[in-house]
């Protein structure tokens, strides 16, 4: 029967096309109710945690009080939004959020270096040692990577004393001092998701045609030249990809992280967005004020995908979409 | 592709004259490579051998060590005991374990029932699905609204708002849907050809020859459900619910060590960053001992996830 279908093609297409709409989704529901009953409770999980909350972004507009709803509450307009950009700690959330994204975006290409540099070692098992090794940090937790460089950088720390011998650091607790939070957050960051993020590369490289390797060594290409004019061009697509992906998380810098690593004396150049949202979301519970804030912040990150994603597809016609 | 091919061309002339001074160049490019591959692997590996060597240390030798341990400073269990006084500890160990059970099966489960569906061609309305789908990975209504929804649905300070909001990862449904749509479709049409409907399909047919990417999806999950601790700080208000990372946060960063130091105050404050090290042992190994079993997988399993779309 499935033969019959493909063969005849546009001839069934065009059949198709003369039932209405009604009578063809009367023929999909007889013939596809299973499926739709088994994928209900997900559609079902959809609706409400992911495309309620984009619902509740209306509450932005609203002087939402939960004991009124949302319909109950008052419609406000702009009047938080305003009130986030002419608030005094707007620039400094800007500030700090641009730059931490900006320094962690820095680190993008480690794990491609990483990548290229494991697919260049000689001996299989070391190679495979070599990434066992630096994938262990992903699994270890935000919490317990935070907390290890908080004590070990702390003023007894072991990572204080040694700064300590070799550059005169003061043995105080480093995360207290504004000046150290930037570097100790991005290294962090890159400690924790170096090797991991690697591994997309590596896959990528493992789907590279060996001929053209080939060919380049026959063309008399040294190891620097086949990775400069094979390997690069063939995990671009990839490289592109991630780089999107990347530019959506920038406003979302890693909060958690910045969450566990901040405190009181950090908090002029820690503090970003989404710490703002939750400390005057969750914790003082202005819920209107920190959802325009979280809309604003959202909006700003959608938008730098679409650029992003814009840009790629202009220069070589290979984006998300 | 061929770009590259005709970019190297013109060194074709210098292969002769070059041919020394490139292997000896790729010499040493080998060496340069193994050697930041070591460093790097140190890097990774000090840190970690420095918190478990710190956390068999005798506290007041700790006190007095400088820089990293190469070797525990003596030898005592002291700061495991305190860390198992601490009853949070283990009741966040419980309520962890159950959430990174059952959240890890609930989610697997319906991964691979909408990977199945959504994989399924002449499903009239399966790419307005995927379409939303996707949409939601890109755009989301932030922590927020988000608070506020699992709040309304009654979830709030229940062990079940570690697990259902959080049940399907989109990335983990468009890896399970890549890895469905690429086995054969003539397989899933002779079982119903034999009878079978979609359900026992997925179950007695997919499900075994995607088990691959279903490890690695399990493991996924599992670590994620493992290390979650920002939803237990917005929903979970008691004490006996909170999960591993919770209690952790409030025993490493706010450094409430309190309730496992026992006797006088010098002797908490010298035995406190030994306890620290010790409840980052405790806490880790259990993830790190399981992970070297399943490493062969994943990296198979994110070569499905890593094909675009």
């Amino acid at each position: 029967m499935k033969d019959r279908k493909v063969q005849k093609g546009s001839g069934g297409n065009a059949a198709v096309s003369k039932l209405t709409f009604r009578q063809r989704c009367a023929k999909d529901w007889q013939k596809n109710k299973l499926l739709y009953l088994m994928i209900m409770p997900i559609l079902i999980y959809y609706a409400i945690f992911k495309f309620g909350p984009m619902f509740g972004l209306s509450i932005a507009f609203l002087d939402y009080k939960p004991a009124r709803g949302i319909l109950g509450s008052r419609f406000v307009g702009f009047k938080h939004f305003k009130a986030f950009f002419t608030n005094y700690y707007f620039f400094r959330l800007l500030r700090n959020t641009i730059k931490i994204s900006l320094c962690s975006l820095l680190t993008f290409p480690c794990p491609i270096i990483l990548a290229l540099l494991l697919n260049e070692l000689k001996s299989a098992k070391f190679s495979k040692v070599a990434q066992t090794v630096t994938y262990i940090p992903h699994f270890i937790s935000t919490v317990v990577v935070c907390s290890m460089v908080i004590v070990l950088t702390g003023s007894g720390g072991a990572i204080t004393q040694i700064l300590h011998a070799l550059f005169g650091v003061e043995e105080k607790a480093m995360l207290n001092n504004p000046s150290y939070f930037l570097p100790i957050y991005v290294l962090t960051e890159l400690w924790q998701t170096l090797g991991w993020n690697s591994i997309i590369y590596l896959s990528a490289l493992t789907g590279i045609d060996q001929q053209l390797y080939e060919a380049a060594r026959v063309d008399g290409a040294g190891r620097w030249q086949q990775m400069l004019h094979v390997t690069l061009p063939g995990i671009a697509p990839t490289i592109i990809i991630m780089f999107i992906l990347k530019m959506g998380k920038i406003f979302n810098v890693g909060y958690e992280r910045v969450m566990l690593l901040y405190n009181d004396a950090t908090l002029n150049v820690a503090d970003v967005i989404n710490t703002y949202v939750y400390r005057q979301g969750i914790v003082q519970a202005q819920y209107s004020y920190s959802t325009a804030v979280g809309l604003f912040n959202c909006l700003v990150s959608f938008g730098l995908v679409l650029i992003t994603n814009k840009i790629s597809n202009k220069l070589n016609g290979s984006g998300l979409w | 592709m061929a770009n590259a091919a005709a970019a190297v061309r013109p060194s074709r002339n210098q292969k002769k004259k070059s041919h020394i001074k490139e292997s000896l160049g790729s010499c040493i490019f080998d060496v340069v490579d193994v050697i930041v591959i070591l460093i790097l692997m140190l890097i990774v590996l000090v840190p970690l051998v420095h918190v478990l060597w710190a956390s068999f240390s005798k506290p007041a030798l700790y006190a007095a060590h400088e820089g990293l341990l190469l070797w525990p400073e003596g030898f005592s269990l002291e700061s495991y005991k305190a860390v198992f006084r601490n009853r949070n500890i283990l009741t966040g160990y419980g309520v962890t374990i159950f959430v990174v059970v059952i959240g890890t099966t609930l989610s697997i489960c319906l991964t691979a029932i909408a990977g199945y569906v959504l994989s399924r061609k002449d499903v009239m309305w399966n790419h307005l699905i995927t379409v939303l789908i996707v949409f939601s990975m890109y755009f989301n209504g932030g922590m927020i609204p988000f608070f506020l929804v699992v709040k309304g649905v009654g979830l709030n300070g229940s062990i079940w708002s570690l697990i259902i909001p959080t049940a399907v990862d989109t990335y983990n449904l468009i890896i399970m849907r890549t890895a469905m749509a690429g086995v054969p479709a003539e397989l899933v049409e002779s079982a119903k050809l034999d009878g079978a409907n979609d359900w026992t399909v997925l179950w007695k047919i997919m499900v075994p020859l995607v088990k691959a990417t279903i490890a690695v999806l399990v493991l996924f999950y599992a670590v994620y459900n493992w290390n979650a601790w920002f939803n237990a700080m917005l929903f979970i208000h008691d004490k006996a619910k909170e999960p591993l990372q919770l209690i952790l946060r409030e025993v490493l960063i706010q450094n409430d060590t309190s309730s496992m130091t026992a006797g006088s105050d010098t002797d908490a404050y010298l035995i406190s960053e030994t306890i620290q090290y010790a409840t980052i042992v405790v806490a880790t190994v259990p993830i790190l001992a399981v992970y070297p079993f399943i490493q062969k997988y994943f990296v198979k399993g994110v070569m499905v996830g890593a094909v675009k779309g």
